[in-house]
């Protein structure tokens, strides 16, 4: 009998006031008795709604009743096949705009918590040890990914359940693209993602940190002389966009990329035990509605800031941002200038930011994506006092691999063309995730890694 | 890990160091840089790269104890490895239709100055290297940098090597002279560069300047070693490090490298504590 409680079981989490002064997770994960509970929500429905809207068609049905009847493992098992970073997509997956949109309990109520239940699973695996996987002998074929980010873990770890001798190459000393240097620790533990790594690992593929591809090989290297019969470029999107508004290269404004990489990556939250620092001031302004803008916010707050203001153009509705990281950036205090567009930065006699000017905006017509387009509001000119600025509207592919590859067709912007199975203008040569579409979701990028998966190894077999 | 495989200590200040790094030697070019961390806990730091060997698959690094990593570096010993080195990264120098360069280089950009006078030197141009120390106990690489070019001056800012003065006064003398550079390339700190700049600027001979900011990644991604050239912001990491003299914003690059000041002071109070025990 299902349970027909109109409600998601809650998830345990942190209290705000103690969590905003903490870099440990926020979201503490359902027991055993709350998953049972909330997998029995679900209905079983025959044309299965929520897989239609999964990135990956995680075979959502089959894995909740495997929760509701207790078998966690096999639960978890389901989801793999499917889903090679479930412990992270549950995490980080915009569910209310997937999955749980299509819910059929969505209509009245809540939708079933799938995100919060692929959580659930991934972690019981993990904690037992890891769920079963099957590879297939290896076939000597070698592929390289470029990039450890979602995508090109995605993508390493299909081609190497199928047998391909697979290296990753990583630009960064440490493993897991976004995952790593991005998201951070409170939302996204490291250790979790160190083991979903090693889990790819496991299957066989090798991965080479420091490898900055485009400089330290290029893909025809890799090709030619390193012997790869195909590459997968998972680079990911690693330009920082600026809004070209005067006073954006003075000290103290960074670029989101540079404060998450600053705080997650090299540890910068704890210095000066590490070496690497980062300055936050007593307020700081963080311009932006996306998940990156909230990351950087509630960095901020836990950094010890007492004032952080979320400076956004639009208004609630257009924010990009999954829905729970904008109600937890609430909960942990931070202020929303909603309809704000920041239009000068100002720095003191050291060429230091002492203020943000912004001018007030209204809704007018619908522009090219369909957003009402914000206009200036005549007048509304003011001034808040703020000792640091984080841009974070945004990010362009990185440049590197489409200038050192001749004949690797890019859009003006610097996404890599590909036709849908993720195959560039060159042979052999493959392409997904944010290197691809611009910056979006870790769940479209692993998507686009797998899609390629299947057809790098097409393109093998058939050579 | 990348081993330590020489270290050579130039001056008080200025150590050199040969690193093992076969994939970063294989296709480094005068004017890159490669990015290094010591050891679990340091930062990222960007150096140029000072020479490198293909052969021997090492790289040459040239050093200056300016502060807390820097420092955490020269105490490392032959034998001993780095956690991470990573490159060749940045845009390598353009010497295409160079024929008579002035290549100026104070302090520490000596050894930037360096491998870039060789490479034209071999090239066939004519190099007037000039170099310009503190004094005369701090001059480095004065063998090599003979090799490296046609007329070698070195200044010391107090004449104890019986030249006294800043290398811009020497540039100005030769120019004085009458001298015809096709270009002048500047190394060194930002208001040494600033000022070759300034000087050549009135006789509009092209000049280029190697910028090395504050960095991270080092690929584009954090956009921390950006700058202002013809009133464009561009990143030194990818866009670089060589730009046109003229074009850029030093006041912005001075401000810019004076960002964590502060923070090294307690970086070096920590490092101060580890090395007395707390006892100062």
């Amino acid at each position: 009998m299902a349970n027909m409680n109109t409600n998601k079981t809650p998830m345990p989490e942190q209290d705000p006031n103690i969590r905003n002064k903490n870099f440990s997770e926020v979201a503490l994960g359902y027991t055993a008795e709350m998953a049972i509970d909330e997998a029995a929500r679900c209905l079983n429905c025959k044309n299965q709604p929520c897989v239609k809207g999964c990135p990956v068609n995680v075979r959502i049905p089959e894995f909740v009743s495997l929760v509701a009847a207790g078998k966690f493992i096999e639960a978890a098992e389901i989801v793999k096949s499917t889903n090679s970073l479930p412990a992270i997509c549950g995490r980080v997956c915009p569910q209310e705009t997937q999955c749980e949109q299509l819910c059929i309990r969505n209509k009245k109520g809540d939708p079933v918590a799938i995100g919060r239940l692929e959580r659930f699973v991934a972690d019981y695996a993990m904690a037992q040890g890891g769920a079963k996987e099957d590879i297939a002998p290896s076939n000597g074929h070698k592929v390289a990914i470029v990039g450890s980010g979602p995508s090109g873990l995605t993508c390493a770890g299909d081609l190497a359940k199928l047998g391909y001798d697979v290296t990753i190459f990583e630009a960064l000393h440490t493993p897991g693209g976004v995952l790593v240097y991005g998201i951070p620790e409170f939302r996204l533990p490291k250790a979790l993602v160190r083991k979903e790594i090693a889990g790819v690992e496991a299957l066989g593929a090798k991965l080479k940190v420091n490898q900055v591809i485009g400089k330290t090989y290029s893909l025809d290297e890799l090709m030619e002389d390193e012997g790869f019969e195909a590459i997968y470029v998972g680079s990911g999107a690693g330009l920082p966009k600026f809004q070209k508004i005067p006073g954006e290269n003075l000290n103290c404004v960074y670029s989101a990329n540079e404060f998450l990489t600053r705080i997650n990556l090299m540890r910068g939250y704890d210095f000066p035990e590490n070496d690497t620092p980062v300055f936050v001031g007593n307020s700081v302004a963080v311009v932006g509605g996306g998940n990156v803008a909230m990351d950087a916010a509630r960095c901020a707050k836990r950094m010890g800031a007492e004032n952080v203001y979320i400076i956004y153009r639009r208004s609630d509705a257009e924010m990009p941002a999954r829905a729970e990281e904008i109600h937890h950036a609430k909960e942990e205090g931070i202020i929303f200038r909603l309809l704000t567009n920041p239009t000068e930065i100002i720095g003191d006699e050291n060429g230091r930011v002492k203020a943000l000017t912004c001018v007030e905006m209204e809704l007018g017509e619908p522009d090219d994506s369909g957003r009402r387009r914000p206009v200036v509001i005549k007048g509304s000119e003011y001034t808040i006092d703020v000792q640091t600025v984080v841009i974070a509207i945004g990010n362009s592919p990185n440049p590197l691999i489409k200038d050192t590859t001749p004949g690797l067709a890019a859009e003006s912007w610097g996404g890599i063309i590909t036709d849908e199975s993720g195959a560039t203008s060159r042979e052999g040569v493959y392409a997904g995730g944010d290197a691809v579409t611009g910056a979006a979701t870790v769940i479209l990028a692993m998507g686009a890694g797998k899609t390629a998966a299947a057809a790098i190894d097409e393109y093998i077999k058939s050579k | 890990m990348f081993k330590i495989l020489k270290k050579r200590v130039l001056n008080p200040d200025v150590t050199l160091m040969e690193i093992e790094a076969p994939q970063v030697a294989r296709k480094a070019l005068p004017g890159q840089f490669i990015i290094l961390r010591v050891d679990d806990k340091g930062e990222r730091i960007p150096l140029t790269v000072a020479g490198f060997d293909r052969e021997a698959g090492s790289i040459t690094i040239i050093f200056q104890k300016v502060g807390y990593t820097t420092i955490k570096l020269d105490s490392m010993e032959e034998g001993e490895c780095l956690i991470d080195f990573v490159g060749p990264l940045g845009v390598a120098s353009e010497f295409e239709g160079m024929k008579k360069v002035a290549v100026i280089g104070g302090g520490l950009g000596v050894a930037i100055a360096y491998p870039q006078a060789k490479a034209l030197h071999d090239l066939g141009a004519e190099v007037d290297l000039i170099v310009g120390f503190r004094n005369k106990d701090l001059i480095i690489l004065e063998e090599e940098l003979k090799d490296a070019s046609t007329n070698l001056t070195m200044m010391t800012d107090d004449g104890s090597n019986g030249n006294k003065g800043f290398v811009t006064a020497a540039l100005q003398e030769r120019l004085a002279q009458g001298a015809n550079y096709d270009t002048v390339i500047a190394i060194g700190p930002l208001m040494m560069m600033k000022a070759v700049c300034d000087l050549t600027n009135e006789s509009g001979i092209h000049t280029i300047i190697s910028m090395n900011p504050i960095m991270i990644d080092g690929t584009g991604m954090c956009g921390c070693c950006r700058l202002t050239v013809d009133g464009k912001t561009k990143f030194a990491c990818v866009d670089g490090p060589d730009f046109d003299g003229h074009k850029v914003d030093f006041a912005e690059a001075i401000a810019r490298s004076k960002m964590y000041k502060a923070e090294e002071k307690i970086s070096m109070e920590k490092h101060n504590c580890r090395l007395t025990g707390g006892v100062r």
